[in-house]
């Protein structure tokens, strides 16, 4: 228990020490979005009835960090401790497989947290935002950076170069979660790319999050939960499994 | 290998001397046959194996993100001592590393980097210390510095594996000496031994016996 108490704490002090590159950074991206898009459809964008665009636009905005940093953070910690060489210095000693998994993805959990609670910190003041079920929107958030934190952990043990990690996010974390339903509700597309957004995971965490705030989404959010929660069980399953084998870890 | 002696791992580069210390680490997995830490098995009993076992990598390998105190506070941490300030503190003593304990790593020299890592291996007083090329690019000052310590060390019973090509190092200290080729022992016995096995006219020593065992092979 300590072993992993102590990897904890050093995850989370990694992400800390250099907070303005992983916290500052991403909350002043948010705001940039918040701005540009607020303003350049702002007008015209459609989303829920009684809702105006800038405030739809918010809930999404912090979950895309939370969900883009939660990846980032167990992703880039764990390959720069493969590609420096220093997780050595965790693999010789009695931390068990579950600990490793667990240590790293809460300090994902945590580092997206605390980057989505700066997003929503800097928005709050440019819109009016009620918040109408605020234990769902607690509960999308964990759920979603755990996922996103594991996914970040299957990268980060797979990849072996820098590159393959950026590839993952320029290719699958960044896409995903821009066709999400961050910027428009999923109703206001055409009906077959309606259908396509069913399958992008991203969508039920993101679209039941901001019912967290409204008290309406585009789907149920006790069925977008499910969702999440199965995919978290299976990935984490997943990647338990290759952490208990030393896959790409221990030769 | 026995419990408290001194020894040494020798062999030509690629003879299989750190993927051996990797399966006794756990960083590798042996193909077959098993390797026990004073009786526990290395995959099976890999936590009380590894609490046995203070590894000094190669590589110089480091965290660039935490000083030097920070380092072996988490090394410590992460083999559940939590109060251990009175021993890092020692540690620190010995190998000359006090005066850089609030010193990011990214700042040390290569020879103190080197210092940091056997630190580490031994926060948490392993009674099996494993130094694999632990003076490989290492100044005079440190090597002599290192030895003093690691002979204090065995002499209060830890056991000591060591990896060096420094043949003369190995000499002065190992009581017993292992040599391989290829992933094979081709030799294993004490180093008095060893030396006295090859001796002609003029005493031998362990560079000649080394030799004359690698090319026999």
């Amino acid at each position: 228990m300590a072993g992993f108490l102590t990897l904890l704490y050093k995850e989370l002090l990694r992400f800390w020490k250099v907070a303005f590159q992983t916290v500052a950074g991403p909350v002043l991206s948010a705001l940039l979005y918040l701005v540009i898009f607020a303003q350049a459809l702002g007008a015209q964008a459609r989303v829920f009835d009684g809702v105006p665009y800038t405030a739809f636009l918010v809930p999404g905005l912090v979950m895309m960090s939370v969900l883009q940093n939660a990846f980032a953070n167990s992703s880039s910690s764990l390959i720069q401790s493969k590609i420096t060489g220093n997780l050595v210095f965790v693999l010789v000693t009695p931390i068990s497989h579950f600990e490793f998994f667990a240590a790293y993805v809460l300090a994902s959990v945590a580092r997206g947290l605390v980057v989505g609670a700066g997003v929503l910190a800097v928005t709050i003041w440019f819109v009016e935002l009620r918040v109408a079920a605020p234990l769902w929107a607690l509960a999308f958030a964990l759920l979603g950076a755990a996922l996103l934190g594991v996914f970040g952990l299957l990268a980060g043990i797979w990849a072996e170069k820098f590159d393959q990690i950026a590839a993952f996010q320029n290719f699958l974390v960044l896409p995903l979660t821009m066709l999400s339903g961050v910027f428009y509700s999923i109703h206001s597309l055409p009906p077959l790319w309606q259908q396509v957004s069913h399958f992008n995971p991203f969508f039920y965490m993101i679209d039941g999050f901001r019912y967290g705030f409204f008290g309406q989404s585009d789907f149920p959010p006790a069925a977008s939960f499910a969702v999440v929660a199965v995919s978290f069980v299976l990935l984490a399953a997943a990647v338990l499994r290759l952490l208990q084998t030393g896959y790409k870890l221990r030769s | 290998m026995r419990q408290g002696e001194f020894f040494g791992l020798l062999g030509p580069n690629g003879a299989g001397k750190t993927t051996l210390i990797n399966i006794i680490a756990g960083l590798a997995r042996a193909d077959a046959g098993s390797v026990s830490v004073m009786g526990a098995d290395v995959v099976h009993a890999y936590r009380r194996a590894r609490r046995l076992l203070g590894v000094v990598p190669q590589e110089l390998v480091f965290d660039p993100f935490f000083t030097v105190r920070e380092t072996l506070r988490i090394q410590s941490g992460y083999f559940g001592l939590r109060a251990n300030d009175a021993w890092i503190d020692e540690v620190m003593h010995h190998l000359d590393l006090a005066a850089k304990a609030d010193a990011n790593m990214r700042s040390l020299s290569g020879g103190m980097k080197r210092r940091v890592l056997v630190a580490q291996a031994l926060v948490h007083k392993p009674p099996v210390i494993v130094l694999d090329e632990p003076t490989a690019g290492v100044d005079v000052e440190l090597r002599q510095g290192l030895w003093q310590f690691v002979t204090r060390l065995n002499r209060d019973g830890h056991t000591i594996v060591l990896t060096t090509h420094y043949l003369e190092e190995a000499e002065e200290h190992c009581g017993r000496i292992a040599m391989l080729k290829a992933g094979r022992i081709v030799a294993l016995d004490s180093t008095k031994n060893l030396l006295a096995s090859f001796a002609g006219p003029h005493p031998a020593d362990l560079e000649d016996v080394f030799l004359r065992i690698m090319k026999r092979h």
